[in-house]
């Protein structure tokens, strides 16, 4: 269980990961010694995994096309879905992989240049995967909001007063 | 036209921020320090609510202490976070912000042979509302090197056998100043020996830092004499739905409500709705801007220091006050002088009161980067004149 100080600390990392220990220290009372220990223990454990900026594509005129893919797996004995998982996170086009509840079992993204590119990686890599019954394919036409990020209408931030008592 | 306001009006002197609210209009690319509200939007939930409400169709009067099921609510959160303990049919009043509460309390209990007892510096409402039911008002000062808590003896000081009325603020705007239990205890024995009422603000009471806030009105024999203010603006980024309320004895709420239903009638319907949500729902969006303005009140109060001023830690609210009368300047032209060599707006301590002289209140509502490239402004502004 993290304590209240720890909790905040990743949280104010994981909202702006270029924070300083010096400027993390200030906001948060905690020392700059304890903050950096803390910081390589999380790395060590892989707690902070990647530090990594949002970055929205649609902005940058990059074309970049994301799909959602049901897959439905043929579980192996002794290894359940987790053989098949641990080898579709090798694909460097598979952005996430999830074991799911429901009508299918593992949810995968997948980005690609074009829809052509991801059409094709779908039916001559994954959908010919020893173990796998099915695919579907969904196209993400376009994001709103991401990892907590809404991406759209922040460029009408409301006005406050000047001065204000 | 002048000669038809009454003499009240044509005496109040206009507020010192609106003088320097009309000096930074004029210029452009200025950062402000200078807001007394939250810099985030109300939580989509209550926003949510609020919206939903106007769909079904929501858009009549309430009753006039306002809906019941707020003030059901608002019975159990002030019982759950303050320990206080009153009765939403007769002792609760929803009212257009707290500043209305502010006003309704003066016009309810006060009238010309009265004083009122407010600490300075403080908000900017208190004085004139008072001078509008022509009662008189005492200042009493509050100083820097007691972290600028209310004490007895200044208020023995201040005090007059005509004073019927003291206003508490804490935490304080625009210091920034928090009261715990046992700086209120001697304020309370002191109420009671001079059989006192007491308007207790509280409207910041959720942003308050170290410890846990404690309400006027659950100190020993202090409930009947205190009506408790507060509202939604401040805890619940929800200043321009203009919501509050006022909490006290039955005959007060009474009194204040006939004030209410004539003028007023009742508070905006949709505001009350996603009040009510604000209470059911958001206490998580609460609890995290409350952490994210701890976080910025670390930062500021680091950086004032830094720069060399004397800067005491606030505690509560969102607002610093540092003293910067090293710099030689007064509070006025220190403003005056910032905000034309370095484009940055700040309030001068002294609109708040003869004793906010030689401070400045600067806000913290702002992002940490505004906050960054504002400190740096202020330092190179002060490097200069130190």
């Amino acid at each position: 269980m993290l304590s209240i100080e720890d909790h905040q600390l990743l949280t104010l990392i994981s909202q702006d990961c270029r924070l300083s220990p010096e400027e993390l220290s200030i906001q948060t009372g905690l020392t700059v010694e304890y903050i950096t220990r803390r910081i390589t223990q999380w790395e060590d454990e892989k707690v902070i995994v990647q530090y990594h900026p949002h970055i929205n594509w649609e902005k940058t005129g990059e074309s970049q096309v994301a799909a959602l893919i049901e897959v439905k797996v043929l579980p192996q004995r002794g290894f359940g879905f987790d053989k098949v998982a641990k080898r579709l996170q090798k694909f460097p086009e598979i952005k996430t992989v999830y074991l799911m509840s429901g009508g299918y079992d593992l949810a995968l993204i997948i980005e690609g240049k074009s829809m052509q590119e991801v059409a094709l990686f779908v039916a001559e890599k994954l959908a010919t995967l020893e173990h796998i019954q099915s695919t579907a394919t969904h196209f993400v036409l376009r994001r709103y909001k991401q990892d907590g990020v809404e991406l759209m209408g922040q460029e009408d931030v409301p006005e406050r007063l000047v001065i204000s008592p | 036209m002048k000669k038809y306001l009454t003499p009240l009006v044509t005496e109040m002197p206009p507020s010192g921020i609106r003088k320097f609210f009309d000096l930074v209009s004029t210029m452009k690319d200025v950062i402000s320090l200078g807001v007394g509200e939250p810099d985030f939007v109300t939580p989509w939930t209550v926003r949510e609510s609020g919206i939903f409400s106007l769909e079904q169709g929501q858009t009549m009067y309430t009753s006039n202490a306002g809906l019941l099921q707020l003030r059901q609510a608002l019975s159990s959160y002030m019982n759950k976070s303050l320990g206080l303990d009153y009765n939403p049919n007769s002792e609760i009043l929803i009212t257009v912000g707290a500043s209305e509460a502010v006003d309704l309390v003066m016009r309810a209990l006060l009238g010309p042979q009265d004083v009122v007892l407010i600490p300075d510096p403080s908000y900017v409402s208190y004085g004139p509302c008072a001078s509008l039911v022509g009662a008189n008002v005492r200042y009493v000062p509050t100083w820097a090197d007691e972290d600028f808590r209310l004490r007895v003896k200044d208020l023995e000081k201040s005090y007059t056998p005509k004073a019927k009325l003291l206003v508490l603020s804490y935490p304080n705007n625009p210091t920034g100043a928090i009261m715990t239990r046992e700086d209120l205890l001697p304020i309370a024995k002191f109420v009671e020996e001079h059989d006192l009422l007491v308007l207790s603000d509280e409207i910041y009471s959720d942003l308050t830092y170290a410890g846990t806030h404690t309400a006027f009105a659950s100190l020993p024999g202090m409930r009947n004499r205190t009506l408790h203010l507060s509202g939604f603006s401040k805890a619940y980024a929800m200043t321009g739905w203009r919501i509050g309320y006022v909490a006290g004895h039955p005959d007060l709420i009474h009194g204040m409500t006939k004030i209410h239903q004539y003028t007023i009638l009742c508070a905006p319907i949709t505001a009350q709705y996603a009040a009510l949500d604000a209470l059911t729902s958001a206490d998580q969006a609460k609890y995290e801007m409350v952490n994210t303005y701890n976080q910025r009140r670390r930062l500021i109060v680091n950086g004032f220091r830094a720069m060399g001023l004397s800067c005491f830690e606030p505690l509560g609210a969102f607002y610093v006050f540092p003293n910067i009368s090293a710099t030689g300047l007064s509070s006025e032209d220190f403003c005056e002088q910032l905000l034309s060599e370095e484009k940055v707006a700040v309030v001068p301590g002294s609109v708040f009161g003869p004793s906010g002289e030689g401070h400045i209140r600067c806000s913290y509502a702002y992002s940490t980067e505004q906050l960054k490239m504002a400190l740096e402004r202020i330092s190179r502004f002060v490097q200069r004149r130190l």
